[in-house]
C-alpha cells in the first residue's frame, strides 16, 4: 500500500509519522509539500501533527483552506483513506471533512502524558487490527483537543458507529464530549484522532500499542528495526 | 522623509544606556569625538555585561575547555561534542531571567527559541530541551502568575517548534522573590564535519538578512538584562520581546535546507542586541569589517529609526554571509517557507563597522574593540565567609517517616509533573527517559544503539554557604545524574545566575563558584563547552542565592543497558554505594533542615572528587555490564527521599535496615558522591566484593510499602499521594 505524508508548514510531528509509515509498512511514504503541484496517487494520505501556521487562528483553520485541501477531499470523495492525528484531526474537522470542532482542553493548558484508548468501533480499516472494546495505551500531545459536536451531530456519529476511540478508565485529559478521542466521516474512510499512536510504535517507546493503526492500514505487520 | 535621530548626547543619556562615565570617555577616546546617538546604542547593546561579559571573563577563561572529544568550546553559539560516528552534539544553556520575571510567558518563550536558535545556527537540528526554572517562595504574591506564565511560554515555544523536553529544575526561594531565573537548554545533533560558525571569510562578500522582519519589539533588552531591578519594573516590559514559534520551526527548516546547499560561509543569529551584535561578532571574529544598509532590512513596522533597527530584539532573525553565486538558490529556499531574504550589506576589509541609512553614515566604528575587545573588568572582591558548621546536638529531631512524607509534599522536593506534563516531551519519537528521572535521555537518529543523557543540576543553598563548593556540587550532581542512567559524561554549559558583580561580596561568591566549578570539570574531565552568564539579579540592592547551573551531556553507547529509579523487582538488594559509615552524616544546608524546620544553618558538603570519579566509574560499569536493575542518585534530601522516589517510580515499597547512630542523619544527611543500587539478591556479596568504594547492602525491594529502619512502615500510595500532591494544590488545579 502507498502511503503519502502532508506537510503544512508549522506541522512538527512529520517525521515521526514518516518514520512510524516506515518502519511499519516497510516503504516510506511519499512526503508532499502542501505547495507541490501534485498529490501522487496512494491509498493512504496522512496529516501529522504539529501547529499549522501556528495555529495562531483556530487549530488547523488556516491548513484547512489551502488548495492542498481540496485536493485531499476529492480523494477522500473517491475512497482514499485519510488519517489526521491531532493538528491533522483538527485540520480534517476545520475543512469539513469530519463532523464536530476542536476546542481549546478543559484544563486551557497543553497537556503531554499517555492515556488508555478503548476501540469503540473495530469494524474501520483504521482499529480492525484491534478487538472491540479493547483498550490500550497511547500518548497526547494538545492544547486543543476538547472534542465537540452539537447534540443532532453527535447522536448521528454515535448512531453510525463513527466513533472509533474514546478515552478510557477515567483519563478524559481535555474534556472530549462523550470521550471522544477519534471519529471517522460517514464513509469510514476518513478518520481523525487527537492521540500519537506513532509514538507508542516500538519497545524503546515504552510499547507497542499504536502500530495497529498503522498495522491495519498497510497491511502485514513488518518488523521494526 | 528623514526622521530626525540624532537628541543630545547628555551624561543623563549615557546613564540611561548602561553606560559609565568612565565608560563613556573610552568610547570618547576610541573614536575621538563625540558618538551619534545610534553609536551610543551600539557601544551600550556591546559593552553590555550581557553581550561582554566584561566581569566575568577574566575568571571565565580559568575553565577547562578542551578535552578530546570538544570540537568547540566556548565563544561561538553553542558547544559542540563528538559522539562518534561521524555525529556531534552541539548545545548550550542561557539565562532569560530579567524578561521573564517581567512578562513571563513571552520572557520564557522567547529564552527557549534564543537557546533552540542558537543550536540551529550551528547547522545541527534541535533534538532535547531543558528548562531550570527558579521562582520566590510559593506564597509570595507574584509566585503562581509567574509559574503559571513561564511554564505556559516554554510549552508554548517548545511544543510548537517541535523539541521534546526532557528534564530541567524547578525549586522556589524566597531569594528569588524579586528576580525569577529562566535558564534554558537545548541540544542538536549534527554531522561533525558540518558545523557552522559565526566567523565570516572573505571581503566584499553579502551580508544577508534571514528570518522574521525587524519591529521595535525588545529595543534595549540585552541593557536592561544587565541591570539590577528598582521600582520602575512595570515600565520595562516593552524592552520584553515577542516570540513567534511558527516563523522559528520555519527557519529551522529553511537554515537546514540552505546549509545543506553549500552556500553559507559564516552564520549569527540575532539574539541579544540583534543585528548589532550578530553584525560585529561575524566582522570581528574574521578580522572583517562590516557595511550594513539599513534601508534593505525588512521591517514591519514604520518610521524605525536607525537606532531601533539596531537595537530591535524582534525573534527569529539570522544573518548569514553567502557565497555570492549561490544567492538566487539561497533566496529560493527562503522563498519557499515564506521568509524574509534581504542583502543587507557585505564584509569589507577596513575593521570598521558602518551603517548607513536613508543615505547618511550613522555608525562608523572601530570593529574589533566593539566586539572582541570589548572593555573587561578585574572588578575587586572578598572570600566569601563559609559559616561554622552545625553541631550535632543543635539538629533538631523529627521522625523519619514524617519527614520523608514531609519533604515529598514540599514545594522543592514534590513531583513536577504539573509542570512537565505541559511539555512535549515525545515529540521525535526518540524519548527514552522523560522528565522525572535523573537525567532526560533521548536515542540518537541515525544510530541503532545510541543515545544521549542530559542533566541540569545546582544547589543554590550550598552556594550561599560556600560558593566553592557548591559549585563544585553542581558539577558532581550532574555528573552523578548522567552515570546515573548509564551515560558517560562528555561535557556540559554552565549558566552562571549572580547579583550585581559590583559589590565586592557577590563577585567574591562569583570567583569562587568559578574556581570550584572549575576543579570538578578538571577532575571529572568534564570540560564547559558553552555557557552564559547572568548577573544584576538584584532588586532593590538585595541579591539572588548564587546560582551557577550546570547542564551536562552524556553518551549511552547503547540503550539497552540504561538504567531508571524504579526499583525494578521484588527483592532486589539495595547497596548503598560511595556513603561514609553511618550513610548519611551532613546536615548542615540540608532540605532537611531548611524544608522541614525553616533552618538554613551549617557548611554545605564537601565534594571529594577522587571519590566521586571512583565511585561513577564503578556504578557505570555495574549499569554497563548489567548487574543493575535500579540506580538513583542521592542528592538533596538525602538517603530517605532517594528510597521514596525509587519506590513511587517502581511501584514497588522496600524494607530497610535500621541505621547505627542518628536516623535523622543517616536518612538525611546529604553526603556526595552517594549512589543507591539495586541488583538482584544473588549478585550482592559478588558486587560488594569487587566495590573500590565503600558498598554496604542496606536492604531489600518488595511489598507495598517502605520502611525505612525502625520507623513506621508507609504505603508506596501514600508516598505516590504526597509526592504527586503538592504541586497541583499550590496551582489550584488538578492535572486534568
Amino acid at each position: 500500500m502507498k502511503s503519502a505524508v502532508v506537510v503544512f508548514p508549522g506541522l512538527n510531528r512529520d517525521r515521526d509519522m514518516v518514520t512510524a509509515l516506515e518502519k511499519i509498512g516497510g516503504t516510506p511514504p511519499v512526503v508532499v509539500w502542501h505547495k507541490d503541484a501534485e498529490l501522487p496517487d496512494v491509498d493512504l494520505i496522512v496529516i501529522p501533527g504539529g501547529f499549522s501556521y501556528g495555529d495562531y487562528l483556530r487549530a488547523g483553520a488556516i491548513a484547512a483552506r489551502s488548495p492542498m485541501m481540496d485536493t485531499i477531499r476529492e480523494r477522500a470523495e473517491k475512497g482514499v483513506h485519510v488519517l489526521g492525528v491531532c493538528n491533522g484531526f483538527q485540520i480534517l474537522t476545520e475543512a469539513g471533512l469530519l463532523p464536530g470542532v476542536l476546542m481549546r482542553n478543559a484544563s486551557l493548558k497543553f497537556v503531554c502524558k499517555e492515556v488508555k484508548l478503548s476501540v469503540a468501533n473495530a469494524n474501520t480499516p483504521f482499529s480492525k487490527e484491534y478487538a472491540s472494546g479493547q483498550v490500550f495505551r497511547c500518548p497526547i500531545a494538545h492544547h486543543d483537543g476538547n472534542y465537540f459536536a452539537d447534540a443532532e451531530t453527535l447522536k448521528s456519529i454515535e448512531d453510525n458507529g463513527q466513533v472509533v476511540f474514546r478515552y478510557a478508565e477515567d483519563t478524559n485529559p481535555n474534556g472530549s464530549i462523550n470521550d471522544i478521542a477519534g471519529i471517522t466521516n460517514a464513509k469510514g474512510n476518513v478518520l481523525g484522532m487527537m492521540p500519537h499512536p506513532e509514538n507508542l510504535i516500538e519497545p524503546a517507546h515504552g510499547g507497542e500499542d499504536g502500530r495497529g493503526i498503522f498495522a491495519g492500514l498497510l497491511g502485514p505487520v513488518n518488523t521494526y528495526g | 522623509m528623514t526622521i530626525p535621530n540624532e537628541p543630545q548626547i547628555t551624561p543623563q543619556l549615557v546613564a540611561d544606556h548602561g553606560l559609565k562615565p568612565e565608560e563613556y570617555q573610552k568610547i570618547l577616546d576610541l573614536i575621538g569625538r563625540e558618538p551619534s546617538f545610534t553609536e551610543l546604542g551600539i557601544f551600550s547593546a556591546m559593552w553590555n555585561e550581557h553581550c561582554s561579559y566584561k566581569s566575568s571573563k577574566k575568571w571565565l577563561k580559568t575553565l577547562p575547555t578542551k578535552g578530546p572529544r570538544v570540537l568547540q568550546g566556548p565563544g561561538e553559539n553553542a558547544g559542540v561534542v563528538d559522539i562518534g560516528d561521524g555525529q556531534a552534539v552541539v548545545f548550550k544553556m542561557e539565562s532569560h531571567n530579567h524578561p521573564s520575571f517581567i512578562e513571563p510567558y513571552q520572557g520564557a518563550a522567547t529564552g527557549v527559541g534564543g537557546i533552540l536558535r542558537d543550536v540551529f545556527t550551528m547547522g545541527a537540528r534541535p533534538i532535547a530541551a531543558m528548562n531550570a526554572l527558579r521562582f520566590g517562595e510559593p506564597d509570595h504574591e507574584k509566585t503562581k502568575h509567574l509559574v503559571s506564565g513561564v511554564v505556559a511560554g516554554v510549552g508554548g515555544y517548545g511544543n510548537s517548534f517541535g523539541v521534546p523536553t526532557v528534564g530541567g529544575e524547578v525549586q522556589f526561594d524566597a531569594r528569588y522573590n524579586g528576580n525569577i531565573l529562566v535558564n534554558a537548554f537545548a541540544a542538536g545533533l549534527a554531522d561533525a564535519d558540518k558545523i557552522f560558525l559565526s566567523e565570516a571569510k572573505g571581503v566584499g562578500l553579502p551580508v544577508v538578512y534571514l528570518g522574521a522582519k525587524t519591529g521595535r519589539d525588545g529595543v534595549g533588552g540585552a541593557t536592561m538584562a544587565s541591570a539590577e531591578f528598582g521600582d520602575d519594573i512595570e515600565e520595562k516590559r516593552p524592552t520584553v520581546q515577542v516570540g513567534d514559534p511558527f516563523t522559528e520551526k520555519r527557519l529551522l527548516e529553511a537554515c537546514l535546507e540552505l546549509m545543506a546547499t553549500g552556500a553559507v560561509i559564516a552564520i549569527q543569529d540575532m539574539g541579544a542586541a540583534g543585528l548589532t551584535c550578530s553584525a560585529v561578532e561575524m566582522g570581528a571574529k574574521g578580522d572583517l569589517g562590516v557595511e550594513l544598509n539599513l534601508d534593505a532590512v525588512p521591517v514591519r513596522e514604520e518610521n524605525m529609526t536607525a537606532y531601533e533597527m539596531m537595537l530591535s530584539e524582534s525573534q527569529e532573525r539570522m544573518l548569514m554571509v553567502l557565497h555570492p553565486e549561490k544567492e538566487a538558490e539561497a533566496r529560493a529556499v527562503f522563498e519557499k517557507w515564506e521568509l524574509d531574504f534581504a542583502t543587507v550589506g557585505k564584509t569589507t576589509d577596513d575593521l570598521r563597522f558602518r551603517v548607513l541609512w536613508q543615505g547618511t553614515e550613522v555608525a562608523n566604528l572601530p570593529i574589533k574593540e566593539l566586539g572582541d575587545e570589548a572593555p573587561e573588568y578585574d572588578r575587586p572582591w572578598v572570600a566569601p565567609t563559609v559559616p561554622a558548621p552545625i553541631a550535632p546536638d543543635a539538629v533538631p529531631q523529627m521522625d523519619v517517616a514524617d519527614a520523608v512524607l514531609g519533604l515529598l509534599n514540599s514545594a522543592n522536593h514534590s513531583s513536577r509533573r504539573w509542570v512537565y506534563e505541559q511539555y512535549d516531551t515525545l515529540i521525535q519519537g526518540n524519548s527514552l527517559q522523560t522528565p522525572g528521572g535523573d537525567a532526560g535521555v533521548v536515542r540518537v537518529e541515525g544510530h541503532p544503539q545510541k543515545a544521549l543523557a542530559f542533566s541540569s543540576d545546582v544547589n543554590p543553598r550550598y552556594c550561599e554557604a560556600d560558593p566553592y563548593e557548591g559549585g563544585k556540587q553542581a558539577v558532581a550532581e550532574c555528573w552523578r545524574n548522567l552515570i546515573a542512567t548509564g551515560a558517560e559524561p562528555l561535557a556540559a554549559t554552565d549558566n552562571l545566575n549572580f547579583g550585581n558583580p559590583e559589590r565586592p561580596e557577590i563577585m567574591g561568591q562569583i570567583v569562587h563558584a568559578i574556581k570550584g566549578i572549575g576543579e570538578a570539570c578538571t577532575a571529572l574531565e568534564f570540560p564547559i563547552v558553552s555557557g552564559n552568564v547572568s548577573l544584576y539579579n538584584e532588586t532593590n540592592g538585595r541579591g539572588i542565592l548564587p546560582t551557577p547551573t550546570i547542564a551536562g551531556v552524556g553518551l549511552i553507547p547503547d540503550h539497552k543497558h540504561m538504567a531508571r529509579k524504579g526499583f525494578a523487582t521484588e527483592g532486589d538488594a539495595i547497596l548503598l554505594i560511595g556513603a561514609p559509615e553511618g550513610w548519611g552524616t551532613h546536615l548542615g544546608q540540608s532540605a532537611y533542615l531548611r524544608d522541614l524546620h525553616g533552618r538554613r544553618e551549617g557548611t554545605a558538603p564537601h565534594v571529594d572528587l577522587d571519590a566521586e570519579k571512583a565511585t561513577g566509574h564503578f556504578v557505570l560499569s555495574l549499569i554497563r555490564e548489567g548487574t543493575a536493575t535500579a540506580v538513583h542518585d542521592l542528592s538533596d534530601g538525602g538517603l530517605g527521599l532517594g528510597l521514596a522516589e525509587m519506590a513511587i517510580a517502581g511501584k514497588i515499597g522496600a524494607t530497610i535496615d535500621a541505621a547505627d547512630g542518628n536516623p535523622v542523619a543517616a536518612f538525611f544527611g546529604e553526603d556526595q558522591n552517594r549512589y543507591l543500587v539495586t541488583v538482584r539478591a544473588e549478585d550482592a556479596e559478588k558486587v560488594i566484593a569487587s566495590a573500590p568504594v565503600s558498598a554496604v547492602r542496606i536492604g531489600k525491594t518488595g511489598g507495598e510499602s517502605l520502611k525505612l529502619g525502625a520507623a513506621r512502615a508507609i504505603s508506596v500510595a501514600d508516598l505516590a499521594a504526597a509526592y504527586e500532591g503538592w504541586f497541583p494544590a499550590f496551582m489550584g488545579a488538578t492535572i486534568n
